[in-house]
């Protein structure tokens, strides 16, 4: 299938070397990161995780959030999901791509990444968060692939994949869920020590993932002769409803617990994201945007006039993709690190070669992701032909 | 897609070789397999079974008075002086009394408690959530004494050590620190970039015999032992004075104690 990559037209290709190009360039700023060391970065040693990490999280959200047109259609055996569950996959497998890019620019020594493998640490959350990344990367390539393979092939595809499907729905949940307790389980970091944490992540990964699945949706329609259907957007903007208000209330419940128990290790991150503490509130505006947008996504699509108008609803995704990413990419990691462990606050800020670096690992992402999709809709266009 | 699996599958089995040829579940990495940061420990090399520290801090008046003994430290282990606070290197340091034990701030402490300096280290901690986070036992328990040790050859830069400890006693390398190193100390060893540091404490001592590099410059106000020998000073000064030790209620049991 792989010859139906290459069959573009002039438009495909100049986005193909544009995002070639941004590769190209964030990849000298990275060969720069690497012989001077991390300090290229706005992390300290009080901010230990900044823009990378953050990203990395939001995306291993945006991976898990494929989930949601997979289930319906393997275990409810919701048809209509027949269409699309291979963007949900391959948007997946682009998702997990940049999620270990993210990590291995992260890395003070990058060449020594095998040693996680080397000397498998079983305490150490960081390790399985490797292992089920890895896994749910290889199990959506093995089920995406072969799907698609069949549908081409006019055939059933072969019932040896059946168990990789199962496994694939409980997995998508394991990534976002190991990803949390990279962060929740430890001691000392008030901001993070949460049960609800995991919960919350998988509610804002619902959201943000099939909203960005109904942007490419509404994409390939225009772009190609595949329409992914009508219903098939409607049943995602449901999906994408549910997750965005779970998400806000699961937030309003960490802002209940937190400022009712008077816990100041609990609020004071909270407050210095949302109020500012001791004078320091560089994220202040960010977090009442993010909040913003997810309210106005919320109630954009629960109101069915502007959930059923394509138009309306895309501005909604829009709305709900930005506001869960400036609360997850922004807010989540350096909120955690600021105050730090001795209550002093220093804040972080991403540097422009950090931001670089970070948009470098989005076109790659980007560029894995549009393949996909072009031998994907290859496959569809040929099919319905 | 078959060769794609296959890859798969081998990462796995060298995984799972790696499980079965390691002990693994034994909780926390011994000093076995770590061929860096192990100095030979001399005929004359001190032992313990956990070792502590008891920090008088009411021997200490202002802020001058720790300046040697941190300056001790910092010149045994080559510790760098940048002027980017962003990058700064700190394995024992001062600070206020409200930035020592944040959860405990008494109020309306006597005003001379409460502007005397406070000396911060690694604790050493008995049940250190940094060694539970690393994914390399880069960083790990040594059963032979209780200290927490950094392999730095091993450590591949992912800084979760450094979110798992409460106490901000780890600091990271954003750059190589050797040009910034004030007076080069060939008895120990530079660190590279991209690794994480911390207070060790002064292994590379114990083992020739000689007590950590700030206690023999603290002139008496801070003094070091065994925890778990009755006899040991250590044990003595907890005895006769009460301690109080940095957030207690994690449960991580810090081995630096502070007499206030
Ligand atoms: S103080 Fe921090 S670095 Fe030291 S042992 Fe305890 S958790 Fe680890
Ligand atoms: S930075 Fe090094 S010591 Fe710390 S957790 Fe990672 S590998 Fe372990």
């Amino acid at each position: 299938m792989l010859e139906l990559a290459v069959k573009g037209d002039k438009k495909y290709w100049s986005w193909v070397v544009a995002l070639l190009a941004v590769i190209g360039g964030a990849f000298l700023i990275y060969l720069w990161q690497l012989k001077f060391g991390l300090g290229i970065t706005g992390m300290s040693r009080d901010v230990s995780w900044g823009f990378y990490i953050a990203n990395f999280t939001y995306l291993v959200g945006v991976a898990a959030g494929g989930v949601m047109v997979v289930l319906p259609y393997y275990l409810h055996d919701y048809k209509a999901y027949g269409r699309i569950t291979v963007l949900g996959e391959f948007l997946a497998i682009g998702a997990i791509v940049m999620c270990l890019l993210f990590i291995i620019v992260d890395l003070g020594q990058p060449m020594r990444i095998l040693n996680v493998w080397l000397y498998p640490t079983p305490h150490s959350v960081l390790f399985w968060d490797t292992i089920v990344l890895n896994g749910y990367l290889f199990l959506n390539i093995v089920v995406g692939w072969n799907v698609l393979e069949a549908e081409r092939n006019n055939v059933h595809y072969q019932a040896w994949l059946k168990p990789f499907i199962y496994i694939s729905i409980p997995w998508a949940v394991s990534i976002h869920t190991v990803t949390a307790y990279l962060y929740c389980g430890l001691p000392g970091r008030g901001f993070w020590l949460t049960a609800i944490l995991a919960p919350r992540f998988l509610a804002s990964a619902f959201a943000a993932g099939p909203a960005l699945l109904i942007l490419l949706c509404l994409f390939v329609r225009k772009v190609s002769r595949f329409d992914p259907g009508r219903e098939q957007i409607q049943s995602l903007a449901k999906t994408v409803a549910y997750a965005i208000c779970i998400n806000v209330f699961f937030f309003l419940c960490e802002v209940f617990v937190a400022f009712y128990s008077n816990i100041p290790e609990h609020m004071d991150h909270l407050k210095y994201l949302f109020a500012g503490l001791h004078g320091h509130g560089l994220l202040v505006p960010w977090m009442w945007a993010s909040l913003i947008l997810m309210v106005v996504g919320i109630i954009m699509t629960v109101t069915p006039l502007t959930r059923k108008n394509e138009t309306t609803l895309a501005c909604a995704c829009v709305a709900i993709i930005v506001g869960t990413w400036i609360d997850k990419g922004l807010g989540m990691i350096s909120g955690g690190f600021v105050p730090n462990p001795l209550h002093q606050v220093n804040e972080y800020a991403p540097t422009l070669p950090e931001i670089g670096i970070t948009i470098g690992v989005y076109a790659a992402g980007a560029l894995v992701l549009t393949i996909l999709y072009k031998i994907a809709v290859g496959v569809k266009e040929e099919v319905r032909a | 897609m078959d060769s794609s699996r296959r890859s798969v599958l081998k990462f796995f089995g060298l995984t799972a070789l790696g499980l079965a040829s390691r002990p693994v579940f034994n909780a926390f990495a011994t000093e076995h397999g770590h061929s860096a940061m192990h100095f030979e420990k001399g005929a004359k090399a001190l032992k313990a079974k956990q070792w502590a520290m008891v920090i008088d801090t009411r021997k200490f008046e202002s802020a001058d008075e720790l300046e040697p003994i941190i300056e001790a430290c910092n010149k045994a282990h080559n510790i760098p002086q940048f002027e980017n606070k962003n990058h700064e290197i700190k394995w024992i340091w001062e600070t206020e009394y409200h930035n020592a034990f944040p959860q405990s701030p008494n109020r309306f402490l006597s005003e001379e408690a409460e502007q005397r300096p406070y000396l911060v280290l690694c604790n050493h901690c008995e049940n250190p959530p940094c060694c539970r986070a690393c994914p390399t036992q880069a960083t790990f328990k040594r059963e032979s004494d209780g200290i927490v040790i950094m392999d730095f050859h091993r450590c591949i830069g992912c800084r979760f050590c450094m979110a798992a400890c409460p106490f901000g006693s780890r600091s990271f390398n954003f750059r190589d620190p050797r040009p910034f190193i004030p007076e080069l100390n060939k008895d120990y060893p530079t660190r590279m970039k991209g690794v994480v540091e911390k207070c060790n404490f002064c292994a590379e001592r114990l083992a020739k015999g000689l007590e950590p590099a700030c206690v023999e410059a603290s002139e008496g106000a801070i003094v070091f032992g065994d925890l778990y020998d009755p006899e040991s000073e250590v044990r003595k000064l907890l005895r006769e004075n009460y301690t109080i030790r940095r957030k207690q209620s994690l449960g991580t049991e810090p081995c630096v104690y502070y007499i206030v």
